[in-house]
């Protein structure tokens, strides 16, 4: 019924069914018989419209996108430096340099350790935010706005901010020291062993938001019938939330987790930006994309950074699966033991 | 945060059946506020940074104006620098807004809506460039952009970006196209209409609220976007905002009161569309994870 509904009514709710239908094409198939004049149409004409249609967007997706990656595979295997063609072929050299750099390996960690503590800060914060907010309070939609801001400001601006703010004689210590909680200020920003935490700050704090906002999407979407014949059962607020919410978001709870491992394999912006260029490694916030800038671009060895841009998309790539291989096997894991119940 | 949720348990397992009256607890509202603050707190520090003087800020890097400074504001609004960077971030949003659009609707119809062979492995097309960064391309396209003379032009930046837009536009989109009803197509088709009079007369006006959503997506991805204008534009008369902000925090590192100001005011616009788009937004991005 609810898919009838789905099919039926032009509305904005995006209803998973995208990739699975286009699989199914059965279902939205012109019968012949009700539509003469398409079914009998000449076949040109269709694949005409196609490809005017769909032409333009196929042509600016490859050259724009799908090229230059194949171009960064290729160039990898060489030593140039950007000019003229290529040739200079040095086989796998550039790939041993790279996992033979220490530089390279600390940046690695960096996006190991942010990583990990992204999912270890923001996930169950936001969970519990998501729940706080879910209620029926005044002013929640003010609040919805509200802690969006942060995310929708660019990286430049948060970056340019927060490092004024941080800075040994900025805004954070002044208050800090106001309220009396330091008594010398604290120098976040150079120190190798603070660095990286007022990384995890800065990133928490643009990006939590929006774990809040899907995650009241998510509870937004579980029907309240659930929580009626919950409550009608006996069960207690803590019961409910661990039986049936936490459950039932899961979904968007390991797809807000998958976004976050991948953005945080790939930062760049938030790092280049507070530390620039020669700063980051020193400091401990280095990481494979500034990485790559840093020796790529910037140091004239455009080989190299192509090489580094591979290593940096084949180490997204397997963590991704392994990530989908993991949820898909939790997944599936949690229907069965939900279906003996 | 995990104290009230802690706290809570006891009164609702208590009023259960009132709990929508019961929850409105000034702890809620409390937490509530404090996340508030601390998520536009910084914000606000930097509006109101710029309309102190460097004096100030020094003296006392956490306090409010003594008397407010329009000064910063003023000078930046009086260069010629920052509006011609307004108008090249303007003309670039635009114009990847319009492109992403005008291309997305087009593909997606395809896709939704025409039966032939490949249709699936178009969309998977579309879909495997969401696992094609930005950062993993740009060295090529910035040989790409240079080969092609297209350095330090707004079209270098304008392509790609709608090139890396697309993905998510297709996928927002198709979904929606294909629920416009079939009954209207046969309708067109049985008024004489053919399948592309049905797209320009039915299927553009119908799918306007899908295609503000992605253009809207579009347009703030566009704004905000640094990695690619750091690439390609290497003058500041061609700087978009975001590379404008950087230039200016560092070529007036000790003049923070004006770096406040200029970044207060380059935020601005990106502020304003989004507390005018605000639901469609948050509608977009929430739609496009969970499709």
């Amino acid at each position: 019924m609810s898919d009838s509904l789905g099919e039926n009514s032009p509305t904005l709710t995006t209803s998973p069914e995208g990739p699975s239908a286009v699989g199914g094409g059965a279902r939205t198939a012109p019968s012949p018989a009700r539509r003469p004049r398409r079914g009998s149409g000449p076949d040109w004409r269709k694949r005409l419209e196609i490809t005017i249609l769909a032409g333009p967007a196929i042509l600016v997706f490859l050259t724009f996108v799908i090229f230059p990656v194949l171009m960064a595979a290729y160039y990898g295997f060489y030593k140039w430096k950007g000019f003229g063609r290529p040739t200079n072929f040095v086989g796998l050299h550039n790939y041993v340099v790279i996992f033979q750099d220490p530089t390279f390996h600390q940046a690695l960690m960096h996006n190991g350790f942010i990583v990990v503590l992204s999912l270890i800060i923001q996930g169950p914060a936001a969970v519990a935010l998501a729940l706080l907010l879910n209620q029926k309070m005044r002013g929640r939609s003010i609040i919805r706005v509200l802690i969006f801001v942060p995310y929708v400001i660019s990286e430049v601006i948060v970056g340019t901010g927060w490092s004024l703010m941080l800075q040994t004689v900025g805004a954070v210590n002044s208050v800090l020291e106001k309220i009396g909680l330091i008594h010398h200020p604290i120098d976040w920003l150079s120190n190798p062993k603070l660095a990286i935490w007022s990384l995890m700050l800065v990133i928490s704090w643009k990006y939590i938001g929006f774990a809040v906002i899907l995650f009241l999407a998510g509870l937004q979407s579980i029907p309240e019938e659930l929580f009626e014949a919950a409550s009608i059962d006996g069960a207690s607020y803590w019961q409910t939330q661990r039986r049936i919410t936490l459950p039932l978001l899961g979904p968007t709870i390991r797809i807000w987790a998958f976004l976050s491992i991948i953005g945080s394999m790939q930062l760049f912006d938030l790092v280049y930006i507070i530390w620039g260029q020669y700063v980051s490694s020193t400091a401990g916030t280095s990481t494979m994309a500034t990485y790559m800038v840093t020796n790529g671009r910037n140091a004239g060895n455009y080989g190299f950074g192509n090489a580094v841009a591979v290593v940096l998309f084949v180490i997204s790539l397997i963590v991704a699966l392994i990530y989908q291989r993991f949820v898909l096997r939790r997944d599936t894991e949690g229907a069965l033991t939900e279906g003996k119940k | 945060m995990a104290t009230t949720t802690l706290q809570a348990p006891g009164r609702i397992a208590r009023t259960r059946k009132a709990d929508s009256v019961g929850w409105g607890s000034p702890l809620t509202y409390f937490i509530a506020f404090v996340f508030v603050a601390i998520c536009i707190g910084p914000v606000i520090y930097i509006i109101i940074g710029g309309f102190r003087t460097n004096a100030q800020i020094t003296t006392d890097p956490s306090g409010f104006p003594t008397h407010w400074q329009v000064n910063n504001y003023l000078e930046v609004l009086r260069s010629s620098i920052f509006w011609r960077q307004v108008s090249n971030s303007v003309i670039t949003a635009v114009f990847t807004t319009l492109g992403v659009v005008v291309l997305g609707v087009m593909a997606s119809y395809v896709i939704a809506r025409y039966q032939f062979k490949g249709r699936g492995a178009m969309y998977s097309l579309f879909a495997a460039g969401l696992m094609f960064p930005m950062t993993v391309a740009i060295t090529p396209l910035y040989i790409m952009i240079k080969s092609l003379g297209l350095m330090n032009t707004l079209a270098g930046i304008i392509l790609p970006q709608i090139a890396f837009a697309l993905p998510t536009t297709v996928i927002i989109l198709v979904p929606f196209l294909r629920a416009i009803p079939k009954e209207i197509e046969e309708a067109a088709s049985i008024d004489g209409a053919s399948r592309l009079g049905f797209f320009f007369r039915m299927v553009v006006p119908l799918s306007v609220p899908g295609v503000v959503t992605t253009g809207i997506l579009a347009f703030i991805a566009s704004w905000n976007s640094y990695m690619l204008p750091l690439f390609l534009m290497n003058n500041e008369t061609s700087y978009t905002l975001p590379l404008g902000v950087q230039a200016f925090a560092s070529q007036y590192a000790v003049d923070t009161a004006r770096v406040l100001a200029f970044t207060s005011l380059s935020m601005i616009p990106a502020l304003i569309f989004f507390s005018l788009f605000e639901r469609r937004i948050v509608g977009g991005l929430t739609g496009a994870v969970k499709g």
